[in-house]
């Protein structure tokens, strides 16, 4: 987009005022026809503006172009590195490693994470967690659930896992058997597809560029 | 009586008959969603109770739409009351209107149920139709997103119908029909699956944010129009003049102001900025609303023909600036909220909004509809008992508020500032002390608002009744 937001912000504001006074010529400004008139401008024109940036939104945040990873994502590492010219962590997607030792094909990969994301969904996860920082709050926000060093730093070894997935899913199979804290996840009775697909949904969803947040993710002071 | 009179004392048009129903109903699911509240912030306490039997989510999921639909039913009454009175005629297609009412009241029984004891099902769209959307706040599952689409076009259908019958089509009758499409259509942005996180959330808050930061704030400035008029005789022009001038408000900076929803979800950069502009700019209606109410109650010099009434509208004006407008600008700049998003600071701007905004318009529409059943006509109306419950049901919630704040912000600092945000910061966060002395606190404050509810059910069955009684008290005012 050729606009930056405060062209837009200003432009609204312009175009709403200025429409207003043309149209409630002849009318005070204490008068409801002046009122009723700034009404039905400023709602036409934000709602206006909010339907072109959806168009540019929906082009951005679709899978594989700047904001949003391809599906495929799922096979390769993914990480977080400081940009210093953003001053904020963005998302890199590193060499392929393959998941559950296995290399997903796009078609593959897009119908794993879509599994994933019915069972999220079929498991009102959001009733706890966040999801981009959006749901409860009373277990941990998920954005970045995959990147969490937690898994290889304590779950690996609780659950007796090798690798960084297997842990997850046993781990998620089993929330009540290991619990972190006090506060303890309900076992939600995952069956083993259900999970490799949540698990395949929280790495795709570790990749999409959150514009920094959760802040200063892993870097504990 | 003021100019905006009802018909004889305690003969209601049929449309009032329903609203009647309608506040019953809400009232009854504020009782629930106060008890579903409590068990989720005992559950903060403990969290071993009911776990795996009623676990977290689902009290909270019954505790949001129970909300959610008492809210809603509350102000749709307050339509059906007011608007025979606004057109001069019964509504239009009253029978229809009943009829989908038993059908909603039969479908949330059975969404509420299937929450309960179903609580979850597999990982298939099957789960999404039947049992639970798993997206907060529209978790209803899509067969019950039809029957509240059919819902809201058979309301919109008798606003409109009542309208263009009675010849006459009044400021506030335009608001709230260009209001309600806007509701209805709204909805349907809710009623989709995508797999892609990013674009499922950029459309759910277009329900979410739209209905509550707009189209809603809207129907409460009609509603509590009419109430205003009914109460004070506050003239038509000031009140049309006003509520103009609210709307362009809320619409001119809410639907943009939707873009503080869009900071960290995936979207683009320059939502960051345009969200922030906006949603800074979204308290000034809300200020509007407070100078609005001031100035009318001033002008009146506080004669009121219902005093409870009159007291929840004060509180309304009051609580949506505090609740939704402080509270939401304290954490709505971008450079905030990248650290407060996602924290009990959240919650305490919601508990604090809906009940300012939301629970203060149904509370004055439901003594308004009190004061006009059957043998209680009493001017003006009072008792001695809705004080308590008015103040226990306000110092309730502002200790709830207040202990999520307190909590809110040592979540912010540990988890996010210090220890980045990760699930051991996480439990850092939630085991500090300045997090957990708050959790008893929250208990007893809803232990409050839960007395203070008995009081206003029980207030609301007998207020008025004592004529003799009170009309000797009324003498003294």
């Amino acid at each position: 987009m050729d606009y930056s937001w405060i062209q837009i912000a200003v432009a609204a504001v312009f175009l709403s005022v200025v429409i207003t006074l043309v149209l409630s010529r002849g009318y005070g400004w204490l008068s409801p026809t002046f009122w009723r008139n700034a009404a039905v401008v400023s709602s036409l024109i934000m709602l206006f503006i909010l339907m072109w940036l959806t168009f540019d939104t929906t082009e951005k945040v679709r899978p594989g172009a700047s904001q949003v990873p391809t599906w495929t994502v799922i096979n390769h590492e993914i990480g977080l590195v400081w940009n210093e010219e953003k001053r904020r962590q963005v998302p890199v997607v590193g060499e392929q490693t393959g998941f559950f030792g296995k290399v997903y094909s796009p078609e593959e990969a897009f119908a794993l994470v879509n599994k994933g994301k019915m069972t999220l969904q079929s498991r009102n996860c959001m009733e706890c967690h966040q999801i981009l920082g959006n749901g409860a709050y009373y277990a941990p926000d998920l954005t970045r659930a995959w990147l969490d060093p937690w898994w290889e730093e304590r779950v690996m070894p609780m659950v007796g896992a090798k690798t960084h997935e297997e842990a997850m899913k046993i781990w998620l199979m089993n929330p009540e058997k290991y619990p972190q804290g006090q506060r303890r996840m309900p076992n939600l009775h995952f069956t083993d597809e259900e999970v490799t697909a949540l698990v395949a949904f929280l790495k795709w969803m570790s990749a999409i560029d959150t514009n920094g947040f959760p802040p200063r993710f892993g870097v504990a002071q | 009586m003021s100019t905006f009179a009802h018909r004889q004392p305690g003969e209601l048009y049929e449309s009032q008959k329903l609203a009647i129903w309608y506040f019953v109903v809400a009232v009854a699911l504020f009782g629930a969603q106060i008890i579903f509240g409590l068990i989720l912030a005992y559950q903060y306490i403990d969290p071993n109770f009911l776990y795996q039997k009623l676990s977290f989510m689902t009290n909270r999921t019954v505790h949001l739409n129970a909300m959610i639909v008492w809210l809603l039913v509350g102000m749709m009454g307050g339509v059906y009351w007011f608007l025979p009175i606004e057109t001069g005629r019964e509504v239009v297609g009253i029978k229809l209107a009943k009829f989908i009412w038993w059908v909603i009241v039969a479908g949330v029984t059975v969404v509420v149920l299937v929450y309960l004891i179903v609580q979850i099902g597999p990982g298939t769209a099957f789960t999404l139709w039947f049992i639970n959307e798993g997206r907060e706040y529209i978790e209803a599952p899509r067969w019950a997103d039809f029957a509240i689409v059919a819902w809201v076009a058979v309301f919109l259908f008798n606003v409109v119908a009542t309208t263009l019958a009675s010849r006459r089509i009044t400021g506030l009758l335009g608001v709230l029909i260009f209001d309600l499409v806007a509701l209805g259509a709204l909805y349907t942005a809710g009623m989709h699956y995508t797999v892609n996180v990013t674009m499922d959330q950029y459309l759910w808050w277009w329900v979410v944010h739209l209905w509550v930061e707009a189209t809603w704030e809207v129907l409460v400035g009609v509603v509590m129009g009419w109430s205003l008029m009914y109460l004070l005789g506050t003239p038509r022009k000031l009140i049309e003049t006003w509520l103009f001038l609210e709307v362009a408000l809320v619409f001119g900076t809410g639907i943009l102001g939707l873009g503080h929803h869009y900071f960290w979800i995936g979207t683009p950069e320059y939502w960051i900025g345009l969200g922030g502009f906006f949603s800074a700019l979204e308290p000034l209606p809300l200020v509007a609303m407070v100078v609005h109410a001031v100035y009318d109650a001033g002008a009146h010099r506080l004669h009121t023909i219902n005093k409870p009434a009159m007291m929840w509208a004060v509180t309304q004006a009051f609580g949506n600036f505090i609740g939704a407008g402080v509270w939401g600008f304290m954490q709505t700049l971008p450079q905030v909220n990248l650290y407060s998003h996602g924290t009990q600071l959240a919650a305490a701007h919601g508990h604090f909004a809906f009940f300012g905004a939301y629970v203060g318009t149904v509370m004055t529409l439901v003594y308004i509809a009190v004061q006009n059943l059957g043998k209680r006509v009493q001017i003006p109306l009072n008792s001695k008992l809705w004080p308590w419950a008015w103040g226990l049901l306000v110092f309730g919630i502002i200790g709830i508020v207040a202990s999520f704040t307190i909590s809110g912000f040592a979540q912010t600092m540990v988890e996010r500032a210090e220890l980045g945000s990760t699930w051991y910061a996480y439990i850092k966060s939630y085991t500090h002390p300045w997090y957990t002395n708050t959790h008893w606190w929250r208990f007893w404050m809803g232990m409050l608002f839960l007395l203070g509810y008995v009081l206003l059910v029980w207030d609301l069955l007998t207020i008025g009744r004592k004529r003799t009684a009170n009309a000797t008290e009324g003498a003294h005012d």
